[in-house]
Order: C-alpha cells, then sequence, then structure tokens
C-alpha cells in the first residue's frame, strides 16, 4: 500500500513534469481553460483543432491527462489513506535531512534519525528500513542517497523522495552508509514509532499492539501526537487503552493515575491484568499514593472477575467442543451397543475408515478441484457413510450375527476385527500420517480481545454433531426403517411374528451404526492425525460416554457426551489434560457403581437380557 | 476338619489332582522343565543337540509368566465369569513393585551414580526418594508390595464393582477404563515411576547379576515353581465348595444370589487372588525381560491376554497355559518372520476361536472334558430359538 502509494505518486508527477518540459506546454492550458470557463463545446472545439494542428499533440495531450488523472488519484488516496498531517517535509527539505544520515559520528546520525521519524512523513520508513537492511548508499556522482536494491552485481538506485529508480551502477560508484548495533537498536525503535503514523491501519494496529507490551515511557509522547492524528474509532480506543497503560506507572499526578485507572478498569484483557497486577504488585517499592493503590486493587478484581468469568466461557466452550467430538464418536456406538447390544470394539477402526475415506476422496478429486475446496469434504460424507456402513454390514453378517447373546465373545470378536482391519489399513496406506486438508471455510478462528478464540474448526464440528445426532433421532423416530429398529430392540419375537425380517434389520442397524461412525470420520480427519490407530485413540472414551449416558437412550448419550467434555475441560487448568483424563476416568468408575446402567437406564425386564 | 470333609466328601488335595489328567500333564511337564532346562543350559557345552541357550530360557521364562498371566484370568473369567479387560494393570503394578526393588539394587552403579536415586531421579532433579520408595531396598519387602498392591487394588476395585452388582460388559469396559487411567497415570514423570521409559537398565537381583546364566535359569526355575503352586491352587479353589458357586455364578448369578449366597464376596475373593496371581506373575517377568514400562498397561495388552485363555481353553486351568504358550509363541515367530502378518492372525484368532472354538483348543481335542461337537451353526441356531427375545 505504501510502496504503491509512492510510486504511483512518483510516476505521476514524473510524467506532468515532462509534459510541462516540452515545447508544448500550452497544452495543458487548453485542457484546463475550457474545464474552466468555457464549456465541453468550446473544449470539443479546441481539441479538435489541436488535432489538426499536430498528430504529436495527440500523444502530449494524452500523456498530460494521464499525469492529471495519477496525480488527482494520489491525491485522493492520501486525503482519506493518511493520517491528519502527514507529508511534512517537502521534497527538498527531505533530501537535506536525509544527508545528515551519512554525518561522520553516530550520534549525529542517532539525531537524524529521530528527526526523521518524529515527523511521520511516510516516505521515512522506506529510507529508515533500507538502512537498518543496509541497503542505503550514497551515489559518488550526485552525492545523493539512494536506496539500492541488488541483482547480480548490479545496483539499482531508487530515489529516497520520489521512490523511482533513477539508474543503476556497480558497486564502485556507491558507498554504503555504515549502521553499528547502537544505531539498529535505534533504527527499530524509530520504525516502531513511524509505524504508529503508517497509512495502513494494520501496520498502525501492531505498532499500538506493540507499545502496550513493551510500554516505554518514552513513547509516551509520541503514542500522543498518534491519538491526535488517529480517526479510527477502533483504533483510538486502543490507543487510549496503550496511554493508560503507560500513564499508570509514569504519570505525574494522582488524577492522571486514577483517570488511567478508570481507563484501564474497563477494559477486560490479561494484558491489563497484567499491567494492573504489576502496579500493584511494585506500588510499596515506588511509594505510590494509597488511594491511587487502592483504586487500582479494585480496578484488579473487577478485572479479574471479568476475566474468570470469560475463562468459565472459554472452558464451558471448549468442553462442548471437545464433547462434539466425543459425541460424533460415540453416536454410532450409542446405536450398535445401545440398540443392539452388541459391543463393537472395532467401533474405533470405522471412524478410522471413514477418515481414510475423506482422504481417499480428496486425493480422487485433487486433480479435478482447487485445493481448499469444500467439495471434497461434502462429497466425503455420504462416501464415508456408505464404506463404513458397508463394511459394518459384512462384519454383521460374518461375525456378529453368530455371537448374539453372547456379549463377551462379541466383544473379543469384534477387537479381533479391529485388529484386522487396523493391520489392512496399515499394510495399503502406510503407517504414516494420512494429509487430509482442510476447506478454507474450516481454517481460521474468532478471536475475542480476552483471550478466547474460537477456531471454525471446531464450531463446524460442533455444528456437524448436532446435525448429525438430529439426524439420526429423525431416523429413528420418523421413518419405517427407525420404527422396525425400535420394535426389534424392545420385543425382538414379537416383531418377528408381525413379520419384520429381524436378521434384515440387525444388519442394517449395525451398518447404520458404523456408518455414522464413517461420518465421524471425516469430521475427526479434520482434527487428529488420519493414521492406522485413529480408532484406538476414541474407543476407550466411547465406550465410557455410552456407558456413562446409559445404553439404549440417545439424548442419554448426547449428555454424557457433552457433560464429559465440560467436566474434562474444567478439570484440565487445575490439574493438566492427563491428570484430568484420570480424574474423569475414576470419577466414571465410581459413577459407575453409583448407577450401574448410565445415567438413562432402561428399566423392566429388559434391562437383564 | 475331617467331619466337614466326610461331610461334603471332599477328596483329599491328592485325589484330585489324580482326576485331574490335564493338570498332571501341565504338572509333570513343569517339573521336568524346571529340572532338564536348566541342567542343559548349563551342563551341556553349546556344540550338543541338546544345548538350550540362555536366550531360549528368558523367552521360555517369560511364556511361563504370561501362562501365569492367563492362569489368573481364566480362574475368573472361566470359573465365575467375570470378564477382566485390566489384568494387564495388575500384572503391571507386580512388575513395577519388582523393578522398584531392582532400581534400588542398581545403587551408585547408575550413569549418574547417586548411591540412592534411581536415575531418571537425578534426571529430573529430584532431591530425596519419594515416600513410597521406601522399603524396595528390601527384597521380601518388594515381593510383598507385588502381591499387596494388586491385591489391594482389586480388592477395592472389586468392592465397589461387584457391590453394585456391576456385570458383564459393564465391569469389562471399567476395568478397560482402570488400566488405561494407570496407563495414562504411569506415563507421567511426576508419579516417580520412570514416566514413558519406565524402570530399566536393571544389575542384579539379590546380589547375583542378571546377564549371568544362572540367575536366569534360576528365574526360569522359579517360574516353573510359582506356575506349578498357583496352578495347584487355582484347581483347589475350583475344586472346593465355594469353586462350586463361582461356577454357578458364573451360569445363572441372579440365581445363586436368590439362594441366598452373598456373590459379592464370592467375587471379591477370587478376583483378588486372582490379582495377586498377575501380580506375582509380573515380579517374575520383569528381571527376565529387563524392563518395566507404561506400555504394559495397555488395554490392548489386556484384551490379549484373553485370547491366550479363549484359545487355549476357558475353564480348564491348563488350557490358559497352553494358550498363552501357542499365541506367544506365535507371537513370537511372526514378528520375527513376518511382522505385518502379525495383526492379522492375531484378529483372525480372536474371530476363529469365538465363532469355531468356544472351548479352544483344549475343547477340540476329545479326551479333555465334553467337546461340542455340534457344528457352530446349529448351536447357534439352537441358541438364537432359545433366547430368541433376549439378543
Amino acid at each position: 500500500m505504501y510502496a504503491t502509494v509512492l510510486f504511483t505518486l512518483g510516476f505521476g508527477a514524473s510524467a506532468l513534469w515532462r509534459c510541462l518540459s516540452v515545447r508544448l506546454g500550452l497544452t495543458i492550458l487548453y485542457f484546463i481553460f475550457p474545464f474552466a470557463f468555457k464549456g465541453l463545446v468550446i473544449m470539443r472545439n479546441d481539441m479538435f483543432s489541436m488535432l489538426r494542428r499536430s498528430p504529436f499533440c495527440i500523444q502530449q495531450a494524452r500523456k498530460a491527462v494521464l499525469g492529471f488523472g495519477m496525480l488527482f488519484a494520489c491525491l485522493l488516496i492520501f486525503a482519506t489513506a493518511l493520517p491528519k498531517g502527514a507529508m511534512a517535509y517537502s521534497d527538498e527539505e527531505l533530501r537535506i535531512v536525509a544527508e545528515g544520515l551519512n554525518a561522520k559520528s553516530a550520534t549525529t546520525k542517532i539525531k537524524v534519525i529521530e528527526e526523521m521519524a518524529a515527523d511521520g512523513d511516510p516516505r521515512v520508513a522506506p529510507i529508515l528500513r533500507a538502512m537498518l537492511e543496509g541497503d542505503l548508499y550514497v551515489r559518488e556522482s550526485d552525492e545523493h542517497i539512494v536506496i539500492t536494491r541488488k541483482q547480480g552485481k548490479v545496483y539499482t538506485h531508487i530515489d529516497i523522495v520520489s521512490g523511482e529508480e533513477v539508474g543503476e551502477s556497480g558497486s564502485g560508484e556507491i558507498s554504503k552508509i555504515k549502521v553499528n548495533n547502537r544505531l539498529r537498536g535505534v533504527l527499530r525503535d524509530a520504525l516502531a514509532t513511524l509505524n504508529l503514523f503508517s497509512p495502513d491501519l494494520t501496520t498502525r494496529t501492531n505498532a499500538v499492539e506493540q507499545i502496550m507490551d513493551a510500554r516505554d515511557p518514552a513513547m509516551l509522547p509520541l503514542l500522543l501526537r498518534a491519538i491526535d492524528r488517529e480517526e479510527n474509532e477502533t483504533l483510538l480506543a486502543r490507543m487510549e487503552l496503550a496511554r493508560a497503560t503507560m500513564a499508570l506507572a509514569a504519570g505525574e499526578t494522582t488524577e492522571e493515575r486514577l483517570a488511567a485507572i478508570e481507563v484501564l478498569s474497563s477494559e477486560t484483557t490479561p494484558q491489563i491484568r497484567a499491567v494492573l497486577s504489576q502496579f500493584v504488585a511494585s506500588a510499596e517499592a515506588e511509594g505510590y499514593e494509597p488511594e491511587v493503590v487502592a483504586a487500582a486493587e479494585d480496578a484488579l478484581e473487577s478485572v479479574e472477575g471479568r476475566l474468570s468469568t470469560w475463562q468459565t466461557v472459554g472452558d464451558v466452550y471448549r468442553g462442548i467442543s471437545l464433547g462434539s467430538v466425543l459425541l460424533l464418536a460415540a453416536v454410532g456406538l450409542a446405536i450398535t451397543f445401545g440398540v443392539m447390544g452388541v459391543i463393537n470394539m472395532a467401533h474405533g477402526e470405522m471412524i478410522m475408515i471413514g477418515a481414510y475415506t475423506t482422504f481417499m476422496v480428496q486425493q480422487a478429486l485433487g486433480s479435478f478441484l482447487p485445493s481448499g475446496s469444500a467439495w471434497s469434504l461434502v462429497i466425503s460424507v455420504p462416501a464415508a457413510f456408505l464404506v463404513a456402513g458397508a463394511v459394518g454390514v459384512v462384519i454383521e453378517r460374518c461375525v456378529i450375527r453368530f455371537l448374539y447373546g453372547r456379549p463377551l465373545e462379541t466383544l473379543l470378536a469384534t477387537w479381533g476385527v479391529s485388529l484386522v482391519l487396523q493391520q489392512a489399513i496399515r499394510t495399503i496406506f502406510g503407517a504414516t500420517n494420512q494429509q487430509v486438508t482442510a476447506p478454507d471455510f474450516m481454517s481460521g478462528a474468532i478471536e475475542f480481545s480476552t483471550g478466547l478464540v474460537l477456531t471454525y474448526n471446531r464450531l463446524w464440528i460442533i455444528l456437524f454433531s448436532i446435525i448429525v445426532v438430529a439426524g439420526i433421532a429423525a431416523v429413528l423416530r420418523y421413518t419405517a426403517f427407525g420404527l422396525q429398529m425400535r420394535a426389534v430392540t424392545q420385543n425382538r419375537r414379537m416383531a418377528g411374528s408381525v413379520g419384520i425380517r429381524t436378521g434384515y434389520v440387525d444388519a442394517l442397524t449395525f451398518g447404520l451404526g458404523s456408518g455414522i461412525a464413517g461420518i465421524a470420520g471425516v469430521a475427526l480427519s479434520q482434527i487428529s492425525n488420519v493414521s492406522p490407530n485413529l480408532g484406538q485413540t476414541y474407543i476407550i472414551d466411547s465406550f465410557m460416554v455410552v456407558v456413562f449416558g446409559g445404553v439404549g437412550n440417545l439424548w442419554g448419550t448426547v449428555l454424557g457426551a457433552f457433560s464429559l467434555g465440560i467436566v474434562n475441560k474444567f478439570l484440565e487448568p487445575m490439574a493438566g489434560a492427563v491428570l484430568a483424563k484420570i480424574f474423569v476416568l475414576i470419577a466414571l468408575i465410581l459413577f459407575i457403581q453409583k448407577r450401574p446402567k448410565g445415567l438413562f437406564a432402561l428399566k423392566g425386564r429388559a434391562v437383564e437380557a | 476338619m475331617t467331619d466337614y470333609r466326610q461331610k461334603y466328601q471332599m477328596t483329599p488335595v491328592i485325589g484330585w489332582l489324580l482326576k485331574d489328567r490335564g493338570g498332571m500333564i501341565l504338572l509333570g511337564i513343569l517339573i521336568a522343565a524346571a529340572i532338564l532346562v536348566p541342567l542343559s543350559n548349563l551342563l551341556l557345552p553349546e556344540s550338543s543337540a541338546f544345548h538350550v541357550p540362555t536366550w531360549m530360557v528368558s523367552l521360555l521364562g517369560k511364556y511361563l509368566c504370561y501362562a501365569l498371566l492367563a492362569l489368573s484370568v481364566d480362574l475368573i473369567w472361566g470359573f465365575c465369569g467375570i470378564l477382566s479387560l485390566g489384568h494387564g494393570a495388575f500384572f503391571a503394578l507386580g512388575g513395577y513393585a519388582m523393578g522398584m526393588y531392582l532400581m534400588r539394587q542398581i545403587g551408585d552403579r547408575g550413569v549418574y551414580g547417586d548411591p540412592i536415586l534411581p536415575d531418571f531421579m537425578v534426571f529430573l532433579n529430584w532431591q530425596e526418594l519419594p515416600w513410597y520408595w521406601y522399603g524396595f531396598d528390601m527384597f521380601w519387602f518388594a515381593i510383598v508390595m507385588a502381591m499387596f498392591v494388586p491385591g489391594l487394588l482389586a480388592f477395592v476395585f472389586g468392592f465397589l464393582a461387584f457391590r453394585s452388582r456391576v456385570t458383564g460388559v459393564y465391569l469389562s469396559i471399567i476395568t478397560q477404563a482402570m488400566t488405561y487411567a494407570l496407563l495414562l497415570a504411569f506415563f507421567r514423570n511426576d508419579m516417580g515411576f520412570g514416566g514413558n521409559n519406565g524402570l530399566t537398565d536393571f544389575k542384579d537381583l539379590l546380589g547375583y547379576s542378571l546377564q549371568s546364566d544362572g540367575t536366569r535359569a534360576g528365574l526360569f526355575v522359579a517360574s516353573c515353581v510359582f506356575l506349578g503352586v498357583c496352578y495347584v491352587l487355582a484347581r483347589g479353589i475350583t475344586q472346593s465348595r465355594l469353586g462350586k458357586v463361582l461356577i454357578a455364578i458364573r451360569d445363572a448369578e441372579s440365581r445363586v444370589r436368590f439362594t441366598g449366597y452373598r456373590v459379592e464376596y464370592y467375587k471379591l475373593f477370587v478376583f483378588t487372588v486372582s490379582a495377586v496371581m498377575a501380580g506375582i506373575a509380573g515380579a517374575l517377568y520383569v528381571p527376565q525381560v529387563g524392563i518395566i514400562n507404561p506400555g504394559e498397561f495397555a488395554p490392548a495388552l489386556s484384551i490379549e491376554i484373553v485370547i491366550w485363555v479363549a484359545v487355549g481353553g476357558r475353564g480348564t486351568l491348563y488350557g490358559a497355559v497352553l494358550g498363552a504358550f501357542i499365541v506367544n509363541y506365535a507371537k513370537t515367530f511372526f514378528t520375527g518372520a513376518m511382522p505385518d502378518f502379525w495383526l492379522f492372525f492375531l484378529g483372525g484368532l480372536f474371530i476363529a476361536v469365538t465363532l469355531f472354538l468356544p472351548k479352544g483348543v483344549i475343547g477340540a481335542v476329545p479326551a479333555f472334558g465334553s467337546a461340542d461337537r455340534q457344528s457352530i451353526i446349529t448351536a447357534w441356531r439352537k441358541r438364537r430359538a432359545n433366547e430368541g427375545g433376549k439378543a
């Protein structure tokens, strides 16, 4: 942005200059004149007359128009983008001041740098940056200071005033402006302050944040000037805040400090808490006034109170996020284990198959779709459902149907299935992680100043898990298949008697549960490594969720997943991730003693089966 | 005492041991192995065809420990219907107790040369020994702990679980949760058990170097002896009146409860005994393999133990020993010869055994017990007809 403005300005000015300097300078007058006094008709006539006079005119006229247009555009850009009062140096002044950078003593150089930086001219920053990087040279022919760009052995010169390329030379014709470490430090500071006056909003914002972090009282006067010039409301607020953080320690009077505390206490960021607690901690040593300290303590308390609320909100969010992952992983199991009573230890591998299907779909579509496209993920969802569901049906028909009524044997057999599937994937794809690229709409995050970060992929997964559960609930509640499934669950023999093909329903139910695990795999491929061990990481957690929620109850699973997630995330800051998990596991073991059949237990005779 | 025996017509120990054909064969093999293997290892020259190399002695010793572990699982699963998927935890705890003794034996021969603190503690900058490491410089204490700690954990866990009638699959899942929680806990450096790396670099046991042939042969003999003793103990439990109650609980728990038995106490007793056996197995295992790390707590390993029992033949005790040898030999073979194929084999074994060999290898031999000769499909049809509504 900065460079573009300089460049267009330079180009516009030079085009205009060339025009004026040639013999047809009058042409310009011909153009301005009709605009101002005579109107369009006269202008047209004049243009025609000019055309008749000489074809050369047209070229010159076009250049002049271009030059004017560009100058005008530049002025427009400057008027809108630049803070008030910038462009303090005239061209000549800038050139003369910059000569000072070539002074012999470092002290003089520092003075010049500081003077230039304090001015806030947008052309200063590139000069100082070039100096810092050792790209600032003095051209020996005319003693002009130039920024150079080295290409091979040729140095391209860029004029510091116009920003134009003004020639090139070898290394012999220019001499470098020397920089030592002390100067580098000064240059860096100067650049930081210059950023405060940058026409670019992001640069300014970053500069303010830097000042906030450093809290160097020497920056205060500069900041005050920046506040005077700033027009952006949000940034202005940040600047006021930065000023308050400085005024707290550097303020002269009690009132100033109290005012600063007032400003600070209205904010809720971890940064402000640090500033305040640092102030309170150093109060005794520095001998601040008691009322100021008291006010600071109050402010600290209120900031901390609000921050802890935000912390809680953050914990709840993270808990829900973890809960949604658990829910996705467990909801398929809730069907196979909860509805059918089948312990499917291969459930984790169904998730893994879903994740690998996502990977395959992405590979297959990779040549048609740009990377970051959402389509491969959208296609993966039904694909993963079908693949995992088909594998599930095969497992049910080949292994599990012979083991109904023998849950422990089912457990062992499906464990065997899981080992075979794992090894199969490892043999086909290799043991390393596969790369599943996230689509664009899932990358990025919403960040709050209070330190809460909501990443888009987690938000999507929360949404996705809710959709999946709602879908399952709808299938169970409203479709004929759902009805048959519930009938078989409640009373297999009676269901068979009224003509439901129980074996068929079994296979489809298992397929549904597995297919949903596959869908979960699509989502989980976005947040965890797609490797043959993917399923293993989720299997125990999934079982915990289902057992906690209660078998045969979808809402129990939902509640179980979210409460386990939230409890886990609340414990994490206190005990660390691993200990939190251990506590949750122990709590679950104890919980099962209390309610052996989970939160929502099935009652009646069905339980004994 | 005599009256009691006469009243319930209990045969004396020798009597029922003689009746137990599989057990007699097992004990015979164990005694023979305990005498012949060390002799051939130590006395015969290496060129001899009958010489057993030292690595083989260690390998067989390891299998014996696994066999003891399988025996402990069969005792509860085969005779009481408790499918524990967390027995690896008791095994590992026993192993850690022994490992702690072996760590203390290293003394100042460690890398850092600290006379008291094991290397990993010096590495973590710990100043003094945690309280739970006290006493482990004494061998007897370590052995007591190798039995006491798993036993205590099993007692507390079992007390809570059985009292509230957590049965079947639920029990399996929470035992798995237990071992998983322990796995996570032992991975932590703060626990003071060496974290990820576990305990290793052992030097000697009771003053005998662990590297020497003699010590290894001694450990092998000890493994044989403990397996034999535990087998007799387990057989004694299952043959006793208490054992009958256990089998009754396995087959119809509610009915036993309604008959007036306190089911939870029976279960608790046998669960605790089984955990102690697993602890002993772990304590014997660690000096022979030279390392114990949290990996032994992995739920997958605990499930593997169950398949040893299932392959050999559930509810026979000697079948569990046989199964442990078969599966582990297969593991050694496959991981050496074709590592990619091992999980296919193991997974296939899980499926095949549960579908086609519900009574294991032993059940397929007609001489041992009543093998179910009905085809699997007929058996399944019959079951479906009987238990129609229950699936």
